[in-house]
Parts: structure tokens; C-alpha cells; sequence
């Protein structure tokens, strides 16, 4: 089967590899129908993620049909066209019991501070991803959801990840009616997160990034105002200007390590990997959050140091609420947006690519080329 | 002395924190009062261990199920191995896995020439789709380099 291979930062191919077996009696091979490349692959293919190993298959972002499955799957039956969150989950671990599904103790050796995870390096549990024609997945009877027959399969992959990311980011933000709500990054996550808050009910939402035609579509897409940070000379300063001088109510980071816009942060956090990447976008949240003010963060961090200004968090009384999206948890409520049409997931996709081009994919991606904010592979094996 | 229980719920205002409708600070998880059963739940039966995994010291068993993609080798599995042996507080931990990432960035590239694959750098990093949409970027690149080569080539030239 045709999978994409990663060679080392900046370098990744597709090519022959063995087909994924069943390892597990709740496992279930699917055979990909679509898989996007995620701004947080982008972390694994520029070396951000320690563990990455020359070899590794990536793709946290998938949908499927069901070829086969394992003794003990019974939820799942072959043929099944399905949705896979990204987070691998157990369904019995006392996380997952209360609904943390990206929390899950059971699913990842080599860290116990984040579960795991398909194609995600080996610190996220050395799983294979969907950037390939078939794809092991564990626990099947707990994460795959089949898609209703009235989805569109470009609304449903994005379920696997960006929609429930986007709109914990926002829920997690505790946001109230009239808040005033910053969103730091206007990737795929950032510009959904953007789209989710108004459920909340705030005032305004703004959205800080640096790159013009990202936040073009933010504008359009997320019916929020925009600031690109190059433009300003402070954005810390502008954002308690533009709040009467008083701090937005929450802020919402979804940068993750590899912000831009401060010199030492990208010295010691992208160049030296010194800390967890650049945290930038963290500080900024820190630092133009109102006092009791709720920071909430999805943007993925690395390895686990950080130069964040927790001396503020502690001052201002800040509370900070971060974790991966529980897909599991959310995806009746969002299923239900979408159906309702409330929600438009595949509005966000700007790039269909078949999966023997993922290099170009990538640099496109990577490289913020013609425009790109979301990028689906289609295996030339889809249904 | 008395050693009593206090009944904590008897004090005006107990538990009123808990109340997920009251603040956002409030963790939105489905309790459930599980935590406390600690690690004791029902499992899944385990995977069995066919390839080596390298295992957070910071557990006391393998997690049943793990990924297989790739198991450590050559010198980045040796230092791997050893990243292995700190727990997930220690720099002994990561930074030695981001040395194992750099290194095996080479063991990479040895592995596909033993195998008759000269890797093709150009097409892996996906420039092609630089040159469509930005060729002014590979343009300057290469003028760079160029540039490079031969202050280099004039440099060894005249030492000569
Ligand atoms: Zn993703
Ligand atoms: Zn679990």
C-alpha cells in the first residue's frame, strides 16, 4: 500500500509499505477515503517534536471504510464508512470514563502526559497515521463514528480533529455573553475556534496572526475582526487599547511552538529547542488577558520547558485551560451543527491533492503557498 | 485527646465550588468520581509486545496498546534507549531524543542507499511546488548558493 514516509525536517515521500495487521483484538483496519494534513504535522515536519523517527507514517486526520476488524470489535462492521478521531482512547481508563478521550492511559508508552495519538511521533505513542491507503486503528469500537448518510465526507473529516479542537479551544475559554474573545493564530484551528466562539455569545472577536491572506479568509469565514501583528508595534499594547485599557475577557492560543513575532522566543524555543518551542502567541495571551481573566490553549508545545510568564498568571489571577480536543466527547453536539447547518467544516478546505504528491502538499502547507489554509489528500484506493 | 472525624460537608458552603454551572474555571469533564479508583479499572486485554517499545519510566506497565511504526536502531536507538532511562521532567530525557532525531536523519539516508534509493531531496521537500507557486524564492536560492560555490571554489583556488 501507497503510505507517506518521513525522511527527516523538511523531507517526506510516498512509497510502498507493508499493509497495517490487526495487532489487537479491538483493533480494525480502514481503508483511508481522506486524510488532511494538520498545522500541527507541520510541527513534526519542520523537527519540532522530539521522537519523530526517520520511517514514521503521519496523519492524525482521517476518514475511512471499515476492511476489517478484530475478534473482539462490535460496534464496527466491515464496510462502515467512518470518521476516526484523532486521539487513540480506550473507553475504560478512569479518563476516559469522565470524557477525558484525549487523555487516554492506555494508549501510549513512551509519555504519560499526552495519550495516543495517530501518526504523531513516538512521544504520542509511535502509532502509524492516515496519510496512507489503510490505517490500523486501536480500540475501534470506542473512537471510529460512522458518518451519518447526510454528510458530506469533506464535513466529516474534519470532525476528526479541527472542528471539536476549534470549538473546545472556545469552550474552554468559559466565554460569557459579551466577551470580549482573542484568538492568537488563523490557521485551520484558529479560524474554527474564531467560528465556534460566537456560540458562546460575546461581543467581538478578534483574531491576531501574521500572515494577510490567512486572516482574509478568518474575516470571511468566522465573521470576526482581524489584526495582522506585523502591523502593529505592540499587539500586547493594541489589545488592551482596543478593550478601554482593561484586557480581553479570554484568549485563546492556537499557535502552539512555532510562533513568530519575538526574537528570543524563536532563538531559544525554534532555533536552539531549548524550551517548548517559540511561546510567543502564550505570552501574548498571558500578558493581554484581563485580570481573572481564562487563557485557553490548543496549540501544540514540544518538549516540556517553557519561558512563559507564569510570575503574570500568578498576579493576575489568571486561569489557564488547555488540553487536546476529547473528539469523542463533542462530536453528537457537532454532528449536530453540522447537520443543522449551523456549521460549514468544509468551507475551510482549499486544497484537494492526490496522497502520491504529499511532498508538494506539505511545501505548500508549510510554506503558506497559493493561498493554502486546508490541505485533503485523496488516496487514489478511495471508495 | 479525641481523634474525630470532622464531617467537612457540615461546613456552611461545602462543595459549592463543584457546581460546573458556577464558573468556568470549573474542569468540564464528566466526573464521575473514578479518579480515585487510580489505575485499578478494567483493561482490555494487553497487545502483545512483538517489537521493542521504549517505555515512559514514569508508568509501571506497558499501556495495552502501542504503536509498532518504528522500533529504535542503529546509534539513535542507543541514545534512545538511554533518553529512556529520565523521566519526562528531565532534559536528559528530550534533548537526547532531538540529538536521536538528528542523527537518525543520516542513518536514513545510509538506509536508502544500501537499498539502491538515492534519495531525490528536491522532490521529497516538495519544491516543485515552490517553483509553481513562488519560483522567485528557488531563484534566489540558487543564486546563493552559487554564489557560494564559487566564492568557495576561489577561496581553495588560491591556497593552492
Ligand atoms: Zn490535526
Ligand atoms: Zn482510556
Amino acid at each position: 500500500m501507497l503510505a507517506m514516509n518521513y525522511r527527516g525536517p523538511y523531507r517526506v515521500r510516498t512509497e510502498q509499505r507493508p499493509m497495517p495487521e490487526i495487532l489487537h483484538p479491538e483493533d480494525a483496519i480502514v481503508r483511508v477515503t481522506r486524510t488532511c494534513i494538520c498545522g500541527s504535522d507541520l510541527h513534526l515536519y519542520h523537527g519540532m517534536v522530539p521522537d519523530t523517527r526517520v520511517g514514521s507514517t503521519f496523519g492524525h486526520e482521517f476518514t475511512g471504510i471499515v476492511e476489517e476488524v478484530g475478534p473482539m470489535v462490535q460496534n464496527l462492521k466491515v464496510g462502515d464508512h467512518v470518521l476516526v478521531p484523532f486521539n487513540i482512547a480506550c473507553g475504560k481508563c478512569n479518563f476516559c470514563k469522565q470524557g477525558l478521550y484525549g487523555n487516554c492511559h492506555e494508549s501510549n508508552p513512551m509519555a504519560t502526559a499526552v495519550g495516543g495519538i495517530f501518526g504523531y511521533s513516538h512521544t504520542a505513542g509511535g502509532f502509524d497515521g492516515g496519510q496512507a491507503e489503510y490505517v490500523r486503528v486501536p480500540y475501534a469500537d470506542v473512537g471510529p463514528t460512522v458518518i451519518p448518510p447526510d454528510m458530506d465526507p469533506d464535513d466529516a473529516v474534519l470532525l476528526t480533529d479541527v472542528v471539536p479542537t476549534g470549538y473546545q479551544a472556545a469552550e474552554m475559554g468559559g466565554i460569557k455573553e459579551g466577551d470580549t474573545v482573542v484568538i492568537f493564530g488563523a490557521g485551520p484551528i484558529g479560524i474554527m475556534a474564531a467560528r465556534c466562539a460566537w456560540f458562546f455569545g460575546p461581543s467581538r472577536v478578534i483574531v491576531i496572526d501574521h500572515v494577510d491572506y490567512r486572516l482574509e479568509f478568518a474575516k470571511n469565514y468566522a465573521k470576526c475582526e482581524v489584526y495582522n501583528f506585523k502591523s502593529l508595534e505592540d499587539p500586547v499594547l493594541f489589545l488592551k487599547k482596543t478593550t478601554d485599557w482593561y484586557g480581553a475577557d479570554v484568549c485563546i492560543d492556537c499557535v502552539g511552538c512555532e510562533a513568530e513575532g519575538n526574537a528570543l522566543q524563536t532563538f531559544t524555543g525554534r532555533k536552539a529547542l531549548l524550551q517548548a518551542g517559540a511561546g510567543t502567541a502564550l505570552q501574548w495571551a498571558i500578558n493581554s488577558v484581563k485580570k481573572g481573566g481564562i487563557v485557553s490553549i490548543v496549540g501544540v508545545y514540544g518538549p516540556p520547558f517553557n519561558l512563559i510568564p507564569i510570575g503574570n498568571v500568578v498576579n493576575k489571577g489568571i486561569t489557564i485551560r488547555a488540553n487536546q480536543a476529547s473528539v469523542k466527547r463533542l462530536l453528537p453536539k457537532l454532528i449536530d451543527h453540522v447537520q443543522s447547518g449551523r456549521l460549514n467544516p468544509k468551507g475551510l478546505i482549499t486544497h484537494r491533492i492526490p496522497l502520491e504528491e504529499i511532498s508538494e502538499a506539505y511545501n505548500i502547507f508549510s510554506s503558506k503557498l497559493d493561498n493554502c489554509i486546508k490541505t485533503v489528500l485523496i488516496p487514489s484506493t478511495k471508495a | 485527646m479525641r481523634n474525630e472525624a470532622i464531617d467537612y460537608k457540615a461546613i456552611p458552603g461545602w462543595g459549592m465550588d463543584a457546581d460546573p454551572e458556577n464558573e468556568p474555571t470549573y474542569p468540564m469533564k464528566n466526573y464521575t468520581g473514578d479518579d480515585h479508583n487510580r489505575i485499578n479499572y478494567e483493561r482490555s486485554p494487553q497487545q502483545p509486545i512483538t517489537v521493542e517499545i521504549l517505555q515512559s519510566n514514569e508508568r509501571p506497565k506497558p499501556p495495552v496498546v502501542f504503536g509498532t511504526s518504528v522500533p529504535p536502531s542503529g546509534l539513535s536507538g542507543i541514545i534512545r534507549r538511554y533518553a529512556f532511562t529520565h523521566s519526562e521532567d528531565r532534559y536528559r530525557h528530550w534533548l537526547p531524543l532531538i540529538l536521536a532525531d538528528r542523527i537518525n536523519v543520516f542513518e536514513g539516508i545510509i538506509d536508502d542507499v544500501k537499498k539502491g534509493h538515492i534519495p531525490n531531496v528536491f522532490a521529497e521537500k516538495g519544491l516543485k511546488a515552490t517553483w509553481k507557486h513562488n519560483p522567485q524564492k528557488i531563484v534566489s536560492q540558487i543564486l546563493v548558493a552559487s554564489v557560494v560555490a564559487l566564492t568557495l571554489f576561489s577561496v581553495l583556488k588560491k591556497k593552492k
